[in-house]
């Protein structure tokens, strides 16, 4: 399994994605500047990492987007490459059209910073099969703008063809405002391209691998990643 | 020749910014103001001459980067 995490200015989080990647799959991510105009060959998976691109300005992640790497990328996800675009990286590939909508000023104006419970909608895809369906999983959020927007005809075709990858959710895996850290629509949290090859999500899964920082169920998402490409080869 | 674009939030989509601003206009007893929606504005020197290329360059800016028109919209006026 070939990994590369793409280093945009501002980024911070993209050591965190690598190190879940060691821990998980025992083999190193390539570190890819934005710059490059083409990602390392053989790449099986495309991490675009958390963190304040280009200092969240214009856009968050809408000048990151534009970057020489994003046409390599897209080119990778149109040939059904796999894509994990966390946090920034979520907005980096919605301002990128990799996946629809866009993530807006969380509805309370607060930046937050907390564990949070998601709900698996599906665990038949490469990013979740680790999963078991509705589980409800511990990982952790930071950002402050995470609301999920879309218009009604996408937020449709998102539910319908079954394209919400995780939802807000409390511990036991029930849905409620209070569960939902930023207003998102629907408590999406995640969301798939329609081949299921490309996920984005604003939690950080990468931060929950190991004991030490209280839990590890953010494992399970890389191990599906690993597991799915063992398949494919 | 200058140009002014006007990026704003398409109708319908929430605006905590906005709101906020409101909310603060009336503590400090600003009366009168029904509610505030907050965009952006980009003030560019262009290095055409001709208004009708500047028009098209500064629609394609907009719409490659300036705003994002799933949730915004934008207004050209050179100047």
């Amino acid at each position: 399994m070939k990994s590369a995490v793409i280093r945009f200015p501002g980024i911070n989080r993209e050591d965190d994605a690598a190190r879940a990647l060691r821990l998980v799959t025992g083999r190193n991510a390539e570190m890819v500047w934005h710059g490059e105009g083409e990602l390392p060959s053989g790449t099986d998976l495309v991490v675009l990492p958390g963190g304040f691109s280009y200092g969240d300005y214009l856009r968050c992640g809408a000048i990151a987007a534009r970057s020489p790497i994003m046409e390599a990328v897209g080119v990778h996800a149109k040939r059904g490459g796999l894509v994990l675009a966390i946090c920034n990286g979520f907005q980096i590939a919605c301002e990128a059209g990799l996946l629809p909508g866009v993530l807006m000023r969380n509805a309370a104006m607060h930046f937050v910073c907390r564990f949070q419970h998601l709900r698996v909608e599906r665990a038949d895809t490469p990013f979740a099969n680790a999963y078991a369906r509705h589980q409800a999983i511990k990982v952790c959020v930071a950002h402050g703008e995470g609301n999920y927007v879309a218009d009604e005809e996408t937020l449709a075709r998102l539910e319908r063809e079954g394209l919400v990858a995780f939802r807000y959710c409390d511990a036991r895996g029930n849905l409620s405002e209070a569960a939902n850290p930023n207003g998102a629509t629907n408590a999406i949290a995640g969301i798939y391209s329609e081949n299921l090859r490309v996920l984005g999500l604003m939690p950080h899964p990468e931060n929950l691998v190991d004991p030490l920082v209280g839990g590890i169920d953010g494992r399970g998402l890389f191990e599906s990643v690993a597991s799915a490409l063992v398949e494919a080869a | 020749m200058k140009a002014r674009i006007t990026v704003t939030l398409k109708d319908g989509v929430l605006d905590p910014q906005g709101k906020a601003i409101e909310g603060a206009l009336r503590s400090l007893g600003v009366d009168g103001i029904a509610s505030v929606r907050q965009g952006k504005v980009f003030d560019v020197e262009l290095a055409s001459a001709d208004p009708e290329r500047a028009k098209a360059t500064l629609n394609s800016a907009c719409e490659r980067l300036l705003a994002n028109t799933v949730i915004e919209d934008y207004r050209v006026d050179v100047i």
